[in-house]
């Protein structure tokens, strides 16, 4: 520290924020009166909405349908196997959780719980202790989210523990427990192998939402790797099949060929093999997500200079496995940002489906608000539903912003 | 183009084995020259097939339907009316007149809204470098705040939210030559002629030369605050690939700050920036299909009325499908020209 070697004693609080407020808020005159414009907006902005939310709104709108806006009209008999499927997806969040944090790295020796990890736990205990009693949800409802939150945390801490033992393979095999309960979600929603089947019409509200987008994403990134390929490939046929799948669906507004699914797929497949109506969906959401993705993975293939594949070549290695091993690892990483940002759009985009009459978030909130008990609440559920999807994107950028980081070669170490 | 340049292994071994014997062949599924016929021939096949498969169920499930690709119904009367359009039109005129409506409808919005996110990001955009800390973070929120929900949920926020909670009648907001209520946006204009003519409180309805739906209002304001923030990180992303040096040329010069923008980073800014516009403009002009969501009858909306007024959806779909892709060649080619126009020339 300067300071300390010249004998000044250190700027105090009162200094370092006289300092900030001149440097940032009044370093000229026409900036202070900006400033304080701003501020005076600024001050009025929250002063309205506080004003709004604490004495207008009526937010019983928001306690009264919280079931109906998070499955829609799902079967009160059947929703045992909603929390069942909440509280499997928990224990494997938190086992992956724990299994990633407790590999060896170079640059965090041994430390089981760093800041973020603390940081996201006081998160999610908080979010846990408060939003079932702002919900008004009964004491039962709130003891079982405290309880997964409980068991994502335990599971958390368990694996962190013996994730050492486990090793490195560890990881490599426990990937493919997110495909087995994803499969194992669908029939626990869906029914079949015994369990009462519920027909897709009654899915709804956030559930229909999440399903919707992880369906498309899980999906899409395939289609998408695949026609980016196909997009760069020599073969003119697949280039040009390509290009005009990837053109013609970037060309057309989402809603016309979600319009489409619903309209003509019906007239496209022989009678009786066209899919119900969320399905369709569904496959539209994926069949456009892939154009997108096709591009944004063309884009990290584009940064990966040919010599990639040349000295992949000269090693012995055919272009299938050039590209398994050498070309793709890299691409996809460059492309990541750009990916999620895509994932990003499609979780938005799933507001869509109410348009065209399906009972997703959005759609379910209409139905809300066509409840005479709840006419002319739009500010409240609309508020809600933003809220929602702003913390579902902020953390889907958040964590894309992690990965980078430890997907980044330079920070890795011995690679 | 000689016959040195011939690959090796065409030397070595045509299609039907090669006429050397020195070298062992390889099988003819590992054929260099083969694979990319082989592969492409296999492609092409299951395309066809499924090309196949698909219009041959269309074409009869349309003919047991009875609805075989036609257009004679286009010249058929509507019978639904549209609240407002740029263009004429009533219910007893036909369908095509109708579409052509809600095209004028579309391209209104599309032009009105190109030009206020153009102006909104490029100011957003500027004002990320400004040197008031404030305004630097009040940027940064609304371009994080935009971007996170869903354009659909903000349209419908701005219509149901906002614009249908507005008064009417005298508690309407009143501007000099401006008033917005809940029936409508009131501008002054020009009224038979040469009178400038203020908006007016007729019988308690607000009559002015020039009114704009607050239909329109609210797909407008939501379409230009929605991509006014991509367009912000465009131009953000623009400036900031102008290196620091330039600036501190500019101003070593004695430009100030606004004079160093205009004539030192702008220039080399927008090569950059111009090709992100370009992305930004075509998905607007796609977006402003969610007008639907806030009842301002555009093509989207005014087509998915004729299918359920006449059943014709394929012939309803390839027009929708035509309609936008044209909107987006357009765009493209304005943007190119413009791409051209702003390229640095160097000698």
């Amino acid at each position: 520290m300067g300071n300390s070697l010249t004998g000044d004693l250190p700027p105090g609080f009162l200094q370092r924020s006289k300092d900030w407020l001149r440097r940032e808020l009044f370093a000229s005159r026409v900036d202070g009166l900006l400033s304080l414009v701003l501020i005076g907006l600024i001050l009025a902005a929250l002063f309205g909405l506080l004003r709004w939310a604490l004495l207008q709104a009526n937010w019983a709108v928001i306690q009264l349908n919280s079931t109906l806006l998070c499955i829609g009209r799902y079967p009160i008999e059947h929703q045992w196997r909603l929390w069942l499927l909440t509280f499997l997806l928990a224990a494997t969040a938190g086992a992956s959780w724990g299994l990633l944090r407790s590999c060896r790295r170079a640059d965090r020796p041994g430390l089981l719980w760093p800041r973020n990890d603390r940081i996201a736990a006081a998160v999610l205990l908080a979010v846990c202790l408060i939003t079932p009693p702002a919900l008004g949800l009964s004491l039962a409802v709130a003891g079982r989210w405290l309880a997964i939150a409980g068991l994502l945390l335990a599971m958390r801490w368990l694996l962190g523990r013996l994730g050492r033992r486990l090793g490195a393979d560890a990881i490599k095999w426990f990937a493919l427990v997110w495909p087995v309960t994803y499969l194992l979600g669908m029939v626990l929603i869906g029914g079949g192998f015994g369990l009462t089947p519920v027909a897709s019409a009654e899915w709804g509200g956030l559930m229909l939402t999440l399903l919707q987008a992880s369906f498309a994403i899980l999906l899409c990134f395939p289609l998408g790797v695949m026609l980016a390929l196909g997009r760069r490939s020599n073969y003119p046929l697949l280039r040009w099949g390509s290009v005009i799948y990837i053109e013609f669906i970037r060309g057309a507004p989402l809603i016309t060929l979600l319009f489409l699914g619903q309209n003509i797929l019906g007239f496209l497949l022989p009678g009786g093999l066209a899919p119900e109506r969320v399905w369709r969906a569904a496959w539209v959401l994926t069949i456009f997500a892939a154009a997108y993705l096709a591009e944004a993975v063309r884009s990290g293939l584009a940064a990966i200079p040919n010599g990639q594949m040349e000295a992949a070549r000269s090693l012995g290695l055919s272009t299938a496995q050039g590209l398994q091993h050498v070309v793709l690892p890299q691409a996809l990483r460059v492309a990541l940002p750009v990916m999620v940002g895509q994932f990003i759009s499609l979780l938005q985009d799933t507001t869509l489906l109410s348009l065209i009459g399906l009972m997703e978030l959005l759609g379910t909130a209409r139905t809300v608000m066509a409840n005479p008990d709840f006419l002319g609440h739009y500010g409240e559920v609309y508020l809600t539903l933003a809220l929602l999807f702003w913390c579902c994107c902020a953390a889907l950028g958040l964590g894309s912003r992690a990965l980078e980081r430890r997907l980044d070669p330079h920070h890795l170490p011995n690679l | 183009m000689g016959s040195n340049l011939t690959p090796p292994q065409l030397r070595r071994g045509g299609l039907n084995g090669g006429d050397n014997p020195g070298l062992s062949q390889p099988p003819w599924w590992r054929n260099r020259l083969l694979i990319p016929w082989l592969v492409q021939a296999l492609v092409g096949f299951v395309l066809l097939l499924l090309v196949a498969f698909l219009l041959g169920n269309l074409v009869r499930n349309l003919t047991a339907a009875g609805l075989l690709l036609s257009w004679r119904w286009l010249g058929q009367p509507a019978g639904f009316d549209i609240a407002e359009s740029v263009l004429p039109f009533q219910a007893e005129m036909p369908y095509w007149r109708g579409l052509l409506a809600g095209l004028g409808n579309t391209l209104r919005a599309v032009s009105c809204g190109l030009i206020g996110a153009t102006v909104v990001g490029t100011l957003a955009g500027m004002a990320n470098f400004s040197s008031n800390g404030l305004l630097r973070r009040l940027v940064r929120v609304y371009v994080e705040l935009v971007r996170n929900i869903p354009l659909l949920l903000q349209l419908v926020f701005w219509y149901f939210v906002v614009f249908l909670s507005l008064p009417n009648g005298l508690a309407a907001l009143q501007g000099p030559g401006v008033v917005l209520a809940k029936s409508g946006l009131y501008l002054a204009g020009f009224h038979n002629g040469l009178h400038w003519v203020g908006p007016q409180l007729v019988n308690d309805v607000w009559q002015a030369p020039l009114r704009l739906s607050v239909e329109f209002c609210a797909l407008l304001v939501g379409l230009v605050v929605y991509s006014g923030a991509y367009i912000a990180e465009v131009v953000r992303g623009g400036i900031a690939s102008v290196p620091a040096g330039q600036w501190e040329a500019a101003s070593s010069l004695g430009l100030g700050w606004l004079a160093s923008i205009r004539h030192v980073v702008i220039p080399q800014a927008l090569p950059v920036i111009v090709p992100g516009l370009n992305t930004q403009y075509i998905s607007l002009a796609k977006n402003s299909s969610l007008a639907v969501a806030v009842g301002y009858a555009d093509l989207y909306a005014v087509a998915e009325t004729t299918l359920n007024q006449t059943g014709r959806a394929v012939e309803v779909i390839i027009l929708l499908l035509g309609t936008y892709l044209v909107l987006d060649l357009l765009i493209s080619a304005l943007m190119n020209a413009l791409n051209q126009f702003v390229r640095i020339k160097e000698r």
